[in-house]
């Protein structure tokens, strides 16, 4: 009688850790930094890495909630406009009279607010796919930002605002610190936690999770709140990189933060995926455009640059993936795979 | 005088999008009555004409939808193939409309074959890979114009005129666009291949068994959204009477939720060619509309956003009421 | 416990790679010519080419090296990522065109501290920002010249209408006040200024809000649209609604894109002025600005080659411009000559 191992029992082996799609990210990731170093002298040096991460770090704050959206197998397109208006109505209610402190507050609780209106529709009209009902609190939440301000700008906030987006604490920028807390917190919340298993459960299959008694609504619920709790924290750091706001900021948001966290290996058929490949992503997109900002590629060159790193980075992830299916003798992978369930 | 009365329900029910249709009369009339102009014939031909475009890429993006996929590079494939026919007639004046229309079907078709590939074969995933495609086409768009613009004089009277003539006293773009209409509702609904897209649709996995050959249905509805969308591309460009690099930029979405208030669903499988219409009827009277009942123009986009959510939500209510009636009739 | 253990070696592994490499460059040398760098709105913009192509121009006439980039989205937070990226390079001076007149103070105030000299152009950014800003021609002018045209199309009475680009595009705005507060002359009191509408600089949108206008305010007469895509997109709707000569459009516009109007008469005539021209002269205002030759204040002079010589004056903002000149009539007797410059 032959021996089945058990495929929670295979061990460690060397060779599946680095296979890892999060491991050849960081291989990506160093490659990126010495072909920018070999582009242009004015890469390496201290103050690269300082100023370049605030760049692109406010719009890391969406990809930690996202991804876990994308491995509950659904999709969020509104997170550009949740930040514009939680930016408005911050600037609004502060040159209206409100204090700074308490503004802040206001745009947290508007974003939030704004995420979680999504989940309610969501959970109410089950029918609706995330797809089309992100689609259209997008053109919603963005008009109503307009509506406030029109075409004006508002801004003119205390000195002490722009530390958030260009502070550094002890040489390292402010918005890393924040950002790597909320890593943490968000890496804990779906690989420590009942809850990440859940999220991991429902993204895999939801109809069994409903029919084990798990309360999908309720997870559901808490992942479009924080959605839009971590838009609202983009919104601050934004408003406070640009000193003012619009309605038409952080515009295009949305694709820019789901490509970050499919090209960190999160499936959006749901149920795959961890928090540090989407990390590493942001680092990586992040880089790459700086690198080649600093040896002034023209923006369309950038595009083709973009758009050929993510299909390729994909195809090779499929490869691996259909690679080890194949070993250890899974079904076969569905082609086309949904946006949504 | 009871039993009328359920005959009528009884095919309310039938007609899925029943509640799209009424929520559509209604706007219609609240718009009539802030501006009656709304409701002219010549208001109504300028809804139509601009609906067209947008019309023609539906129809390839509810196959897209129905077999499970979605297409996010219209846009840019609109811009590259406009650009190319453009800068192909400011070159050589003398070339046929059609034949300038069969070159922006034929970028279009390229896009459309390597997208499908992409995901056909290779197994990306359909956002992945229009997400790639979108950024990479819209690249080479600007590099094919070298950053200047295509304008009217240098378009040949004949390229302009596609989208200004009429053929048979209809506008040419609305006849094209009903046309295309005609041929896909025959090719979906009573060609087996066209049957064989809703199959791969519904249950990818049980169609593969079936022998259907999966691999090519996807590969050809990709073809065929991106030969629609370089079609569409030319007719923009002729009714624009210019070429511009960020034509069409985000215009993927608007094309998406007229599909999907349409009733086509994103999960695959099911979407009729009515429903679509009446997506796309709606989307052009919000386009149309706005701007006519004098509100400031920033409440357009809230006003818009307010509309879609309103038109699904109502739509999903409609039809679970339909589902339960219909329970209750079938217990009867 | 393995797990930890590789993980740790994988970040002493990214550590050792970074670090030395990172004091090893940082003793780099910069050799080389001077770099200035210009920033556009967005790319593909055949006006945005040629301010872009006068720039440098000017740039390597006087012996430099011009540096042009555009993001391939109009943002202000693209426009940021890029000046931070010309910050790191060292430029000597950045001169930009502003997707927004705010957003991008943080950024430039950097910059500024850097060293490196700022100033704008076309489309100004906020005082506190730059230096100076080189206008095309006097804001005032624009204004008064548009009114002054529709009031001769119309024939002295009639309802006439606008149509802008984006509800936030700083030179926008400017001229529109301009041309209301035109409108409150006693000689306009037949003139009535209906609507102002935005077409967002998009083609589709504003075709929609032409056919809008057309159809709200059936009397109109006359549309003044100071934007590229505006107007061109307005001339195209009169021919095709055969309105030619009922309805006049007027404006700013370029003229490849309005030769085929202005022929036909849609457009009696429209304004602009040479994008050319003032990328050169911006070239020269930030050489002289970056060699500390002036500071940019009122009064400032400075050679600009073969424009001239320039003065820096008040600009209505509360900062200071440099004006090109007044701006250029295009109209039937001369667009032929220039729908192929640009």
């Amino acid at each position: 009688m032959t021996e089945r191992k058990l495929l929670t029992e295979r061990g460690f082996s060397f060779k599946r850790f680095f296979l890892q799609w999060e491991w050849l990210l960081v291989l990506i990731f160093l490659l990126i930094h010495i072909i920018n170093s070999f582009l242009s002298p004015y890469y390496l040096n201290v103050g690269t890495f300082v100023r370049t991460p605030m760049t692109f770090l406010d719009k890391s704050f969406l990809v930690l909630p996202m991804t876990l959206v994308i491995i509950l197998g659904n999709i969020d397109i509104s997170v550009g406009s949740t930040v514009a208006l939680s930016s408005v109505v911050m600037a609004t209610a502060y040159n209206a009279g409100i204090s700074m402190p308490v503004a802040m507050l206001i745009c947290l609780a508007t974003a939030t607010f704004c995420g979680l209106f999504n989940g309610l529709i969501l959970v109410r009209f089950k029918e609706l796919p995330a797809m089309i009902v992100t689609l259209a609190t997008l053109t919603l939440y963005r008009g109503i930002a307009y509506i406030i301000l029109e075409d004006q700008a508002s801004g003119n906030f205390p000195d002490w605002f722009s530390f958030l987006g260009w502070g550094s604490v002890l040489g390292i920028p402010f918005m890393l610190i924040i950002f790597i807390i909320c890593a943490v917190a968000f890496g804990f919340l779906l690989h420590k936690t009942t809850f990440g298993r859940i999220v991991y459960g429902m993204g895999s299959n939801k109809k069994t999770c409903l029919y084990s008694g798990i309360r999908t609504d309720k997870i559901l619920l808490w992942v479009s709140i924080l959605t839009g709790l971590m838009a609202g924290f983009t919104a601050l750091f934004l408003t406070s990189r640009m000193g003012s706001t619009r309605p038409n900021v952080a515009q295009n948001y949305e694709l820019e933060v789901i490509a970050m966290v499919v090209l960190g290996g999160v499936s959006t058929a749901g149920g795959k995926g961890r928090i540090g490949g989407p990390i590493l992503a942001i680092f990586i997109i992040g880089f790459l455009s700086y690198g080649l900002g600093l040896v002034n590629i023209s923006a369309q060159i950038l595009l083709i640059i973009i758009g050929t790193l993510l299909i390729t980075s994909v195809m090779v992830l499929n490869m691996r993936i259909s690679g080890k299916r194949k070993r250890s003798g899974f079904g076969s992978h569905e082609v086309g795979k949904n946006l949504t369930r | 005088m009871l039993n009328l009365r359920r005959n009528l329900l009884l095919r309310a029910e039938r007609f899925r999008d029943f509640g799209l249709l009424v929520f559509i009369i209604v706007l219609s009339l609240v718009i009539q009555v802030r501006n009656p102009t709304f409701l002219t014939l010549s208001n109504i031909n300028t809804l139509l004409v601009n609906a067209s475009i947008l019309s023609i890429l539906a129809v390839g993006m509810m196959m897209v939808l129905i077999i499970r996929g979605i297409d996010l590079s219209i846009g840019s494939t609109i811009a590259l193939s406009g650009m190319v026919s453009a800068l192909t007639v400011s070159l050589y004046p003398t070339i046929h409309p059609v034949l300038s229309i069969l070159e922006g079907v034929l970028v279009g078709a390229v896009v459309g074959t390597i997208i499908g590939l992409l995901v056909s074969k290779f197994n990306v995933l359909p956002i992945i890979a229009t997400m790639g495609m979108m950024n990479i086409v819209r690249g080479l768009t600007f590099l094919v114009s070298g950053g200047k613009w295509i304008s009217a004089y240098q378009m040949s009277v004949p390229f302009k005129k596609i989208a200004t003539g009429s053929i048979l006293g209809i506008n040419t773009l609305i006849f094209i666009a009903v046309v295309i209409y005609i041929i896909f509702y025959y090719f979906i609904n009573h060609t087996r291949t066209g049957r064989q897209i809703y199959a791969v649709g519904s249950n990818p996995e049980a169609a593969k068994v079936s022998g259907i050959p999966k691999t090519r249905i996807i590969w050809m509805v990709y073809i065929f959204m991106g030969a629609l969308a370089g079609l569409a591309g030319v007719l923009w460009v002729s009714r624009f009477a210019s070429a511009q690099g960020d034509t069409a930029v985000g215009y993927e979405m608007g094309v998406i939720a007229a599909c999907v208030l349409g009733g086509i669903s994103l999960a695959g499988g099911s979407g009729k060619i009515s429903g679509l219409i009446l997506g796309v009827i709606l989307f052009g009277i919000l386009n149309n509309a706005l701007p006519l009942i004098n509100v400031s123009p920033f409440w357009q986009q809230g006003i818009q956003g307010a509309v879609i959510l309103a038109a699904i939500i109502i739509n999903v209510l409609v039809k679970r009421s339909n589902e339960r009636m219909a329970l209750r009739h079938r217990v009867v | 416990m393995k797990k930890m253990v590789l993980y740790t070696l994988m970040l002493l592994l990214v550590a050792a790679i970074l670090i030395p490499a990172t004091l090893f460059a940082a003793g780099v040398q910069e050799g080389g010519k001077e770099r200035h760098a210009f920033v556009f709105k967005n790319t593909g913009n055949p006006y945005g080419e040629k301010q872009m192509d006068g720039f440098r121009i000017g740039i390597e006439e006087q012996g430099y090296e011009a540096i042009l980039r555009a993001p391939d989205l109009p943002t202000a937070e693209a426009q940021i990522q890029i000046v931070e990226q010309l910050i790191s390079q060292n430029v000597k001076s950045i001169t930009i065109t502003g997707n927004d007149y705010d957003a991008l103070e943080p950024v430039l105030k950097n910059a500024r501290k850097a060293g490196i000299a700022v100033l704008s152009a076309d489309s100004a950014v906020n005082p506190a920002s730059r230096s100076t800003h080189i206008n095309q021609a006097d804001s005032e002018m624009i204004g008064r010249t548009l009114i002054q045209a529709a009031y001769d199309m119309v024939g002295g009475a009639g309802e006439i209408a606008i149509l802008s680009a984006t509800s936030q595009a700083s030179n926008q705005n400017l001229w529109i006040e301009w041309m209301k507060k035109e409108l409150t002359d006693p000689k306009y009191k037949d003139i009535k200024l209906v609507r102002v509408a935005y077409g967002d600089d998009l083609r589709d949108k504003s075709v929609a809000e032409t056919e809008a206008l057309l159809r709200s305010y059936p009397k109109l007469k006359c549309i003044i649209a100071p934007t590229t895509v505006g107007i061109a997109a307005a001339g195209k709707v009169i021919t095709d609604k055969n309105l030619i000569g009922k309805v006049k459009i007027t404006g700013l516009g370029l003229p490849s894109e309005m030769a085929e109007y202005i022929e036909n008469g849609a457009c009696p005539y429209m304004f602009l002025w040479n994008p050319i021209d003032v990328g050169y002269l911006a070239a020269y205002a930030a050489t002289a600005v970056s060699s500390k030759k002036i500071t940019g204040a009122v009064g400032d002079t400075f050679d600009a080659n073969r424009l001239g010589t320039y003065k820096v004056v008040k600009a209505s903002d509360g900062g200071t411009e440099v004006l090109l000149g007044p701006p250029f009539k295009f109209e039937p007797s001369n667009i032929a000559e220039w729908k192929t410059v640009y």
